[in-house]
Protein backbone atom coordinates (compact mmCIF):
# COMPACT_ATOMS: atom_id res chain seq x y z
CA UNK A 1 0.00 0.00 0.00
CA UNK A 2 3.06 2.24 1.22
CA UNK A 3 4.37 1.06 -1.88
CA UNK A 4 1.73 2.13 -4.58
CA UNK A 5 1.07 5.37 -2.78
CA UNK A 6 4.69 6.41 -3.71
CA UNK A 7 4.06 4.86 -7.58
CA UNK A 8 0.74 6.81 -7.85
CA UNK A 9 2.35 10.29 -6.47
CA UNK A 10 5.59 9.45 -9.16
CA UNK A 11 2.69 9.46 -11.59
CA UNK A 12 1.69 12.87 -10.74
CA UNK A 13 4.34 15.02 -13.09
CA UNK A 14 3.46 12.79 -16.61
CA UNK A 15 -0.36 12.92 -15.75
CA UNK A 16 0.03 16.78 -15.46
CA UNK A 17 2.02 16.63 -18.76
CA UNK A 18 -0.15 14.75 -20.26
CA UNK A 19 -3.62 16.43 -18.98
CA UNK A 20 -1.60 19.71 -20.46
CA UNK A 21 -1.51 18.66 -23.64
CA UNK A 22 -5.15 17.26 -23.50
CA UNK A 23 -6.74 20.19 -22.44
CA UNK A 24 -3.85 22.72 -23.62
CA UNK A 25 -5.22 24.75 -20.45
CA UNK A 26 -3.13 24.68 -16.67
CA UNK A 27 -5.85 24.75 -14.81
CA UNK A 28 -7.76 22.58 -16.69
CA UNK A 29 -5.42 19.90 -16.77
CA UNK A 30 -5.26 20.05 -12.78
CA UNK A 31 -8.35 20.23 -12.51
CA UNK A 32 -8.40 16.72 -14.67
CA UNK A 33 -5.37 15.62 -12.37
CA UNK A 34 -7.17 16.17 -9.64
CA UNK A 35 -10.18 14.39 -10.09
CA UNK A 36 -8.30 12.30 -11.26
CA UNK A 37 -6.15 11.39 -7.89
CA UNK A 38 -8.98 11.95 -5.72
CA UNK A 39 -10.98 8.61 -8.17
CA UNK A 40 -7.59 6.80 -7.01
CA UNK A 41 -7.61 7.55 -3.75
CA UNK A 42 -11.02 6.54 -3.23
CA UNK A 43 -10.56 3.18 -5.17
CA UNK A 44 -7.33 2.43 -4.03
CA UNK A 45 -8.50 -0.14 -1.72
CA UNK A 46 -10.29 -1.88 -4.26
CA UNK A 47 -7.66 -1.67 -6.75
CA UNK A 48 -6.13 -5.42 -6.54
CA UNK A 49 -2.80 -4.63 -7.67
CA UNK A 50 -3.61 -6.28 -11.56
CA UNK A 51 -2.21 -3.64 -13.79
CA UNK A 52 0.43 -1.59 -13.30
CA UNK A 53 -0.57 1.85 -11.67
CA UNK A 54 0.43 4.24 -13.84
CA UNK A 55 -1.96 2.57 -16.78
CA UNK A 56 -4.86 2.40 -14.22
CA UNK A 57 -4.43 5.90 -13.60
CA UNK A 58 -4.27 7.58 -17.09
CA UNK A 59 -7.48 5.12 -17.57
CA UNK A 60 -8.77 7.12 -14.44
CA UNK A 61 -7.54 10.24 -16.24
CA UNK A 62 -9.57 9.43 -19.62
CA UNK A 63 -12.38 8.54 -17.85
CA UNK A 64 -12.62 11.93 -16.38
CA UNK A 65 -11.94 13.06 -19.66
CA UNK A 66 -14.39 11.45 -21.22
CA UNK A 67 -17.36 12.09 -18.41
CA UNK A 68 -16.49 15.76 -18.58
CA UNK A 69 -16.79 15.74 -22.36
CA UNK A 70 -20.09 14.61 -21.76
CA UNK A 71 -20.82 17.16 -19.44
CA UNK A 72 -19.97 19.55 -22.36
CA UNK A 73 -21.95 17.68 -25.02
CA UNK A 74 -24.90 18.03 -22.92
CA UNK A 75 -24.93 21.69 -23.49
CA UNK A 76 -25.26 22.02 -27.38
CA UNK A 77 -22.31 24.33 -27.26
CA UNK A 78 -19.88 21.98 -29.93
CA UNK A 79 -19.41 18.25 -30.79
CA UNK A 80 -17.01 15.95 -29.08
CA UNK A 81 -13.97 15.54 -30.26
CA UNK A 82 -13.40 19.22 -32.37
CA UNK A 83 -11.72 21.83 -30.56
CA UNK A 84 -13.60 21.19 -27.53
CA UNK A 85 -12.11 22.39 -24.04
CA UNK A 86 -11.74 25.89 -23.34
CA UNK A 87 -9.24 28.64 -25.32
CA UNK A 88 -5.93 27.63 -24.73
CA UNK A 89 -3.52 29.95 -22.74
CA UNK A 90 -0.24 28.79 -22.16
CA UNK A 91 1.25 31.79 -20.15
CA UNK A 92 4.63 29.89 -19.51
CA UNK A 93 5.92 29.58 -22.83
CA UNK A 94 8.07 31.08 -25.25
CA UNK A 95 6.71 32.96 -27.91
CA UNK A 96 8.58 31.45 -30.56
CA UNK A 97 5.88 30.92 -32.91
CA UNK A 98 6.65 27.36 -33.96
CA UNK A 99 5.83 26.66 -30.32
CA UNK A 100 2.78 28.21 -30.45
CA UNK A 101 2.03 26.81 -33.28
CA UNK A 102 1.64 23.71 -32.89
CA UNK A 103 0.22 24.26 -29.45
CA UNK A 104 -2.99 25.50 -31.72
CA UNK A 105 -2.24 22.91 -34.16
CA UNK A 106 -2.38 20.56 -30.96
CA UNK A 107 -5.96 21.55 -29.71
CA UNK A 108 -7.13 21.53 -33.27
CA UNK A 109 -6.97 17.94 -33.45
CA UNK A 110 -10.13 16.05 -32.31
CA UNK A 111 -9.53 14.77 -28.38
CA UNK A 112 -10.05 11.61 -29.27
CA UNK A 113 -6.95 11.35 -31.68
CA UNK A 114 -4.71 14.06 -29.43
CA UNK A 115 -5.04 11.87 -26.80
CA UNK A 116 -3.49 8.99 -28.76
CA UNK A 117 -0.92 11.11 -30.34
CA UNK A 118 0.22 12.50 -27.12
CA UNK A 119 -0.18 8.97 -25.48
CA UNK A 120 2.57 8.31 -28.46
CA UNK A 121 4.81 10.99 -28.46
CA UNK A 122 5.25 12.19 -25.19
CA UNK A 123 3.99 9.22 -22.69
CA UNK A 124 6.07 7.53 -24.93
CA UNK A 125 3.44 4.83 -24.31
CA UNK A 126 3.14 1.20 -26.83
CA UNK A 127 0.25 0.85 -28.67
CA UNK A 128 -0.91 -2.17 -26.54
CA UNK A 129 -0.80 -0.17 -23.33
CA UNK A 130 -2.90 3.02 -24.83
CA UNK A 131 -5.80 0.39 -26.26
CA UNK A 132 -5.90 -0.79 -22.56
CA UNK A 133 -6.13 2.67 -20.91
CA UNK A 134 -8.24 4.35 -23.69
CA UNK A 135 -10.25 0.68 -23.52
CA UNK A 136 -10.48 0.38 -27.69
CA UNK A 137 -9.40 -2.12 -29.49
CA UNK A 138 -5.76 -1.90 -30.87
CA UNK A 139 -6.47 -1.21 -34.47
CA UNK A 140 -8.36 1.83 -33.09
CA UNK A 141 -5.30 2.81 -31.20
CA UNK A 142 -3.78 2.99 -34.90
CA UNK A 143 -6.45 4.86 -37.34
CA UNK A 144 -6.43 7.59 -34.34
CA UNK A 145 -3.06 8.07 -34.18
CA UNK A 146 -2.89 8.03 -38.48
CA UNK A 147 -5.40 10.51 -38.80
CA UNK A 148 -3.96 12.56 -36.11
CA UNK A 149 -0.73 13.26 -37.63
CA UNK A 150 -1.99 13.15 -41.40
CA UNK A 151 -3.94 16.52 -39.25
CA UNK A 152 -1.47 17.60 -37.64
CA UNK A 153 0.79 17.50 -40.20
CA UNK A 154 -1.65 19.37 -42.43
CA UNK A 155 -2.55 22.29 -39.78
CA UNK A 156 1.58 22.71 -39.28
CA UNK A 157 2.00 23.05 -43.14
CA UNK A 158 -1.19 25.23 -43.97
CA UNK A 159 0.57 27.62 -40.75
CA UNK A 160 3.90 27.59 -42.42
CA UNK A 161 2.75 28.47 -45.94
CA UNK A 162 0.75 31.16 -43.98
CA UNK A 163 3.41 32.99 -42.09
CA UNK A 164 5.90 32.63 -45.00
CA UNK A 165 3.45 34.49 -46.96
CA UNK A 166 3.06 37.12 -43.70
CA UNK A 167 7.08 37.62 -44.06
CA UNK A 168 6.80 38.03 -47.75
CA UNK A 169 4.07 40.83 -47.62
CA UNK B 1 17.45 -3.66 -52.42
CA UNK B 2 15.54 -5.36 -55.30
CA UNK B 3 14.03 -7.44 -52.89
CA UNK B 4 12.44 -4.01 -51.55
CA UNK B 5 9.40 -4.22 -53.42
CA UNK B 6 8.11 -7.47 -52.05
CA UNK B 7 8.52 -6.65 -48.21
CA UNK B 8 4.58 -5.97 -47.10
CA UNK B 9 4.89 -2.46 -44.94
CA UNK B 10 1.62 -1.40 -43.27
CA UNK B 11 0.86 1.91 -42.32
CA UNK B 12 1.09 0.83 -38.90
CA UNK B 13 4.81 -0.73 -39.18
CA UNK B 14 5.83 2.70 -40.66
CA UNK B 15 3.86 4.44 -37.03
CA UNK B 16 5.52 1.63 -35.08
CA UNK B 17 8.90 2.47 -36.77
CA UNK B 18 8.51 6.35 -36.48
CA UNK B 19 7.80 5.84 -31.97
CA UNK B 20 10.71 3.17 -31.79
CA UNK B 21 7.85 0.21 -31.50
CA UNK B 22 9.05 -2.51 -34.23
CA UNK B 23 10.82 -5.31 -32.98
CA UNK B 24 14.12 -5.50 -34.74
CA UNK B 25 14.49 -7.68 -37.54
CA UNK B 26 11.16 -5.81 -38.96
CA UNK B 27 12.71 -2.63 -38.05
CA UNK B 28 15.10 -3.42 -40.54
CA UNK B 29 13.22 -4.44 -43.30
CA UNK B 30 11.16 -0.95 -43.01
CA UNK B 31 14.57 1.02 -42.75
CA UNK B 32 15.32 -0.97 -46.15
CA UNK B 33 11.99 -0.42 -47.59
CA UNK B 34 12.09 3.50 -46.63
CA UNK B 35 15.56 3.72 -48.05
CA UNK B 36 14.30 3.55 -51.77
CA UNK B 37 11.37 5.79 -51.41
CA UNK B 38 12.14 9.62 -50.70
CA UNK B 39 8.61 10.22 -50.31
CA UNK B 40 7.91 7.67 -47.47
CA UNK B 41 10.85 8.70 -45.72
CA UNK B 42 10.28 12.18 -45.40
CA UNK B 43 6.57 11.48 -44.37
CA UNK B 44 8.09 9.41 -41.16
CA UNK B 45 11.05 12.07 -40.38
CA UNK B 46 8.23 14.08 -40.07
CA UNK B 47 6.18 12.43 -37.52
CA UNK B 48 9.45 11.89 -35.80
CA UNK B 49 10.62 15.46 -35.40
CA UNK B 50 6.45 16.05 -34.70
CA UNK B 51 6.81 13.33 -31.36
CA UNK B 52 10.12 15.42 -30.30
CA UNK B 53 8.35 18.61 -30.87
CA UNK B 54 5.56 17.51 -28.73
CA UNK B 55 7.65 16.78 -26.28
CA UNK B 56 9.68 19.95 -26.31
CA UNK B 57 6.81 21.83 -25.77
CA UNK B 58 5.21 19.46 -22.88
CA UNK B 59 8.66 18.17 -20.91
CA UNK B 60 8.76 21.68 -18.97
CA UNK B 61 5.25 20.77 -17.16
CA UNK B 62 7.49 17.52 -15.52
CA UNK B 63 9.39 20.59 -13.51
CA UNK B 64 6.71 22.08 -12.40
CA UNK B 65 6.39 22.14 -8.79
CA UNK B 66 2.96 20.15 -8.22
CA UNK B 67 0.28 22.42 -7.31
CA UNK B 68 -0.86 22.38 -3.55
CA UNK B 69 -4.83 21.13 -4.28
CA UNK B 70 -3.69 17.60 -5.91
CA UNK B 71 -3.78 15.44 -2.96
CA UNK B 72 -0.59 12.96 -2.35
CA UNK B 73 -2.12 10.25 -0.71
CA UNK B 74 -5.35 9.11 0.53
CA UNK B 75 -6.90 11.98 2.46
CA UNK B 76 -10.10 12.27 4.56
CA UNK B 77 -12.74 10.95 2.36
CA UNK B 78 -11.58 7.61 3.01
CA UNK B 79 -13.49 7.04 6.12
CA UNK B 80 -14.04 4.30 8.50
CA UNK B 81 -17.80 3.38 6.69
CA UNK B 82 -16.09 3.00 3.51
CA UNK B 83 -13.89 0.28 4.91
CA UNK B 84 -16.84 -1.11 6.77
CA UNK B 85 -19.12 -0.81 3.44
CA UNK B 86 -15.84 -2.38 1.88
CA UNK B 87 -15.90 -5.29 4.59
CA UNK B 88 -19.73 -5.91 4.10
CA UNK B 89 -19.87 -6.18 0.29
CA UNK B 90 -16.63 -8.61 0.40
CA UNK B 91 -19.13 -10.62 2.84
CA UNK B 92 -21.62 -10.14 0.31
CA UNK B 93 -19.78 -11.61 -2.48
CA UNK B 94 -18.70 -14.77 -0.78
CA UNK B 95 -21.82 -14.99 0.89
CA UNK B 96 -23.86 -14.49 -2.64
CA UNK B 97 -21.07 -16.41 -4.78
CA UNK B 98 -22.26 -20.07 -4.23
CA UNK B 99 -25.95 -18.78 -5.47
CA UNK B 100 -24.09 -17.02 -8.34
CA UNK B 101 -22.12 -19.50 -10.02
CA UNK B 102 -25.47 -21.83 -9.81
CA UNK B 103 -27.28 -19.07 -11.01
CA UNK B 104 -25.20 -18.21 -13.77
CA UNK B 105 -24.25 -21.86 -15.05
CA UNK B 106 -27.62 -23.56 -14.69
CA UNK B 107 -30.11 -21.90 -14.04
CA UNK B 108 -31.95 -19.74 -16.85
CA UNK B 109 -32.66 -16.22 -16.07
CA UNK B 110 -36.17 -14.74 -15.37
CA UNK B 111 -37.86 -14.38 -18.42
CA UNK B 112 -37.58 -10.59 -18.04
CA UNK B 113 -33.95 -10.96 -18.67
CA UNK B 114 -34.02 -13.05 -21.62
CA UNK B 115 -35.28 -10.73 -24.22
CA UNK B 116 -33.43 -7.67 -24.81
CA UNK B 117 -35.21 -5.70 -27.08
CA UNK B 118 -32.64 -2.95 -28.63
CA UNK B 119 -33.88 0.23 -29.32
CA UNK B 120 -33.39 3.59 -30.96
CA UNK B 121 -33.26 6.51 -29.76
CA UNK B 122 -36.77 7.71 -31.06
CA UNK B 123 -38.51 4.65 -29.70
CA UNK B 124 -36.93 5.42 -26.60
CA UNK B 125 -39.25 5.35 -23.40
CA UNK B 126 -39.05 8.96 -22.27
CA UNK B 127 -37.87 7.90 -18.42
CA UNK B 128 -35.21 6.44 -20.10
CA UNK B 129 -34.49 9.35 -22.30
CA UNK B 130 -34.57 11.24 -18.90
CA UNK B 131 -32.55 9.16 -17.06
CA UNK B 132 -29.61 9.04 -20.11
CA UNK B 133 -29.67 12.92 -20.15
CA UNK B 134 -29.32 12.93 -15.74
CA UNK B 135 -26.05 10.41 -16.10
CA UNK B 136 -24.56 12.94 -18.72
CA UNK B 137 -25.40 15.75 -15.76
CA UNK B 138 -24.46 14.25 -12.79
CA UNK B 139 -21.89 11.61 -13.36
CA UNK B 140 -19.32 13.93 -14.54
CA UNK B 141 -19.41 15.74 -11.40
CA UNK B 142 -16.29 14.63 -9.35
CA UNK B 143 -17.11 16.89 -5.66
CA UNK B 144 -20.48 16.61 -5.69
CA UNK B 145 -22.06 13.49 -7.66
CA UNK B 146 -25.01 13.32 -4.87
CA UNK B 147 -27.07 14.90 -2.44
CA UNK B 148 -26.84 12.02 0.30
CA UNK B 149 -23.55 9.99 0.08
CA UNK B 150 -23.69 6.00 0.65
CA UNK B 151 -22.40 6.61 4.38
CA UNK B 152 -25.89 8.03 5.29
CA UNK B 153 -27.86 5.05 3.58
CA UNK B 154 -30.27 5.10 6.08
CA UNK B 155 -31.52 8.56 5.76
CA UNK B 156 -31.07 8.09 1.74
CA UNK B 157 -33.91 5.40 2.03
CA UNK B 158 -36.10 7.31 4.11
CA UNK B 159 -36.10 10.20 2.19
CA UNK B 160 -36.29 8.75 -1.19
CA UNK B 161 -38.95 6.22 -0.39
CA UNK B 162 -41.14 8.82 1.48
CA UNK B 163 -40.53 11.21 -1.25
CA UNK B 164 -41.34 8.47 -4.36
CA UNK B 165 -43.74 6.95 -1.70
CA UNK B 166 -43.00 3.83 -2.31
CA UNK B 167 -40.01 1.68 -0.28
CA UNK B 168 -36.80 2.18 -2.23
CA UNK B 169 -33.47 0.84 -1.84
CA UNK B 170 -30.01 1.39 -3.42
CA UNK B 171 -29.79 -2.11 -4.68
CA UNK B 172 -25.65 -3.62 -4.03
CA UNK B 173 -23.68 -3.98 -6.92
CA UNK B 174 -20.65 -5.04 -5.40
CA UNK B 175 -20.81 -8.53 -7.16
CA UNK B 176 -20.65 -7.04 -10.52
CA UNK B 177 -18.04 -4.44 -9.47
CA UNK B 178 -19.63 -0.92 -8.48
CA UNK B 179 -20.14 0.65 -5.46
CA UNK B 180 -22.89 2.85 -4.21
CA UNK B 181 -21.69 6.38 -3.77
CA UNK B 182 -25.14 8.03 -2.84
CA UNK B 183 -28.41 9.29 -4.29
CA UNK B 184 -30.50 12.52 -5.09
CA UNK B 185 -33.67 13.48 -6.14
CA UNK B 186 -34.66 14.58 -9.48
CA UNK B 187 -37.61 16.10 -11.37
CA UNK B 188 -39.44 13.76 -13.13
CA UNK B 189 -42.36 14.40 -15.75
CA UNK B 190 -45.15 14.28 -13.06
CA UNK B 191 -43.46 13.99 -9.96
CA UNK B 192 -39.66 13.22 -8.07
CA UNK B 193 -37.58 10.64 -9.30
CA UNK B 194 -34.72 8.80 -7.84
CA UNK B 195 -31.59 8.50 -8.98
CA UNK B 196 -28.05 5.99 -7.46
CA UNK B 197 -24.76 6.31 -8.75
CA UNK B 198 -22.31 4.26 -8.18
CA UNK B 199 -18.37 3.48 -9.67
CA UNK B 200 -16.17 0.87 -10.31
CA UNK B 201 -13.00 0.52 -9.29
CA UNK B 202 -11.71 2.78 -12.81
CA UNK B 203 -13.81 5.39 -11.69
CA UNK B 204 -16.22 4.58 -14.36
CA UNK B 205 -19.93 5.65 -12.80
CA UNK B 206 -22.95 4.15 -13.52
CA UNK B 207 -26.28 5.59 -12.42
CA UNK B 208 -29.76 3.90 -11.38
CA UNK B 209 -32.61 5.75 -12.35
CA UNK B 210 -35.98 4.61 -10.79
CA UNK B 211 -39.57 6.28 -11.19
CA UNK B 212 -43.07 5.40 -10.55
CA UNK B 213 -44.34 7.27 -13.62
CA UNK B 214 -43.59 4.53 -16.28
CA UNK B 215 -46.30 1.89 -14.45
CA UNK B 216 -49.21 2.60 -16.65
CA UNK B 217 -47.22 1.16 -19.79
CA UNK B 218 -47.21 -2.37 -17.89
CA UNK B 219 -43.83 -4.51 -16.91
CA UNK B 220 -41.69 -4.88 -20.46
CA UNK B 221 -38.76 -6.67 -21.03
CA UNK B 222 -35.46 -5.29 -20.85
CA UNK B 223 -34.39 -2.96 -23.34
CA UNK B 224 -31.28 -1.68 -24.49
CA UNK B 225 -30.74 1.68 -26.01
CA UNK B 226 -27.89 3.94 -27.06
CA UNK B 227 -27.34 7.96 -26.86
CA UNK B 228 -23.88 8.91 -28.16
CA UNK B 229 -22.00 7.27 -25.59
CA UNK B 230 -24.26 6.22 -23.20
CA UNK B 231 -25.49 3.40 -22.87
CA UNK B 232 -28.68 2.34 -21.35
CA UNK B 233 -30.58 -0.56 -19.84
CA UNK B 234 -34.46 0.03 -18.74
CA UNK B 235 -37.54 -2.05 -17.76
CA UNK B 236 -41.03 -1.73 -15.67
CA UNK B 237 -41.37 -4.14 -13.56
CA UNK B 238 -44.32 -3.55 -11.07
CA UNK B 239 -44.34 0.52 -9.96
CA UNK B 240 -41.51 1.50 -10.88
CA UNK B 241 -39.30 2.10 -14.21
CA UNK B 242 -36.21 1.39 -13.79
CA UNK B 243 -32.64 2.42 -16.33
CA UNK B 244 -29.04 1.70 -15.76
CA UNK B 245 -27.00 4.49 -17.45
CA UNK B 246 -23.32 4.49 -17.81
CA UNK B 247 -20.48 4.05 -20.31
CA UNK B 248 -19.74 1.00 -20.07
CA UNK B 249 -20.69 -1.16 -22.58
CA UNK B 250 -23.71 -3.29 -23.68
CA UNK B 251 -22.60 -6.81 -21.66
CA UNK B 252 -21.33 -5.16 -18.58
CA UNK B 253 -24.79 -3.24 -18.07
CA UNK B 254 -26.74 -6.04 -19.01
CA UNK B 255 -24.96 -8.06 -15.79
CA UNK B 256 -25.85 -5.05 -13.95
CA UNK B 257 -29.24 -4.93 -14.68
CA UNK B 258 -29.74 -8.92 -13.65
CA UNK B 259 -28.28 -7.90 -10.50
CA UNK B 260 -30.71 -4.77 -10.18
CA UNK B 261 -33.57 -7.10 -10.93
CA UNK B 262 -32.82 -9.76 -8.61
CA UNK B 263 -32.43 -7.60 -5.94
CA UNK B 264 -35.57 -5.47 -6.61
CA UNK B 265 -38.11 -7.81 -7.88
CA UNK B 266 -40.79 -9.00 -6.21
CA UNK B 267 -39.39 -11.67 -4.29
CA UNK B 268 -42.77 -13.56 -4.02
CA UNK B 269 -42.62 -16.65 -6.58
CA UNK B 270 -45.79 -16.32 -7.79
CA UNK B 271 -45.42 -12.96 -8.49
CA UNK B 272 -42.44 -13.39 -10.45
CA UNK B 273 -44.06 -16.33 -12.81
CA UNK B 274 -47.00 -13.32 -13.55
CA UNK B 275 -44.40 -11.65 -14.82
CA UNK B 276 -42.65 -13.98 -17.00
CA UNK B 277 -46.51 -14.51 -18.51
CA UNK B 278 -46.70 -10.98 -20.10
CA UNK B 279 -42.63 -9.90 -20.57
CA UNK B 280 -42.51 -10.51 -24.27
CA UNK B 281 -40.86 -6.89 -25.79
Amino acid sequence: MQDLTAQIVACIPSLRRYARGLTGSRDTADDLVQDTLERAWNRIALWRGRDDPRAWLFSILHNVFIDRFRAQRASPVEAMGEEEVDAPVRATQTDMLEVRDLDNALLRLPADQRAVLLLVAVERMNYEQIANALDIPLGTVMSRLSRARERLRAILTASETVSRLKVVK
Amino acid sequence: MSENGKILVTEADLHAYADGQLPEPRRSQVEAFLAGRPEERARVDAWVRDNQALRALLDPVLDEPIPVRLPLAPGRRVLPWRQFAMAASIAFVSAAAGWLSRGMLHEPAPQPLAGVGVDQMQSMAGFARRAAVAHVVYSPDVRRPVELGADQEDQLVAWLSKRLNAPLKPPHLGRVGYELIGGRLLPGEQGPVAQFMYHDPYGQRLTLYVTREAAAAGDTAFRFAQDGPVNVFYWVDGRFGYAISAGAGKNVLHLVAQEVYRQLAPTDIDQRQVHEGKSKP
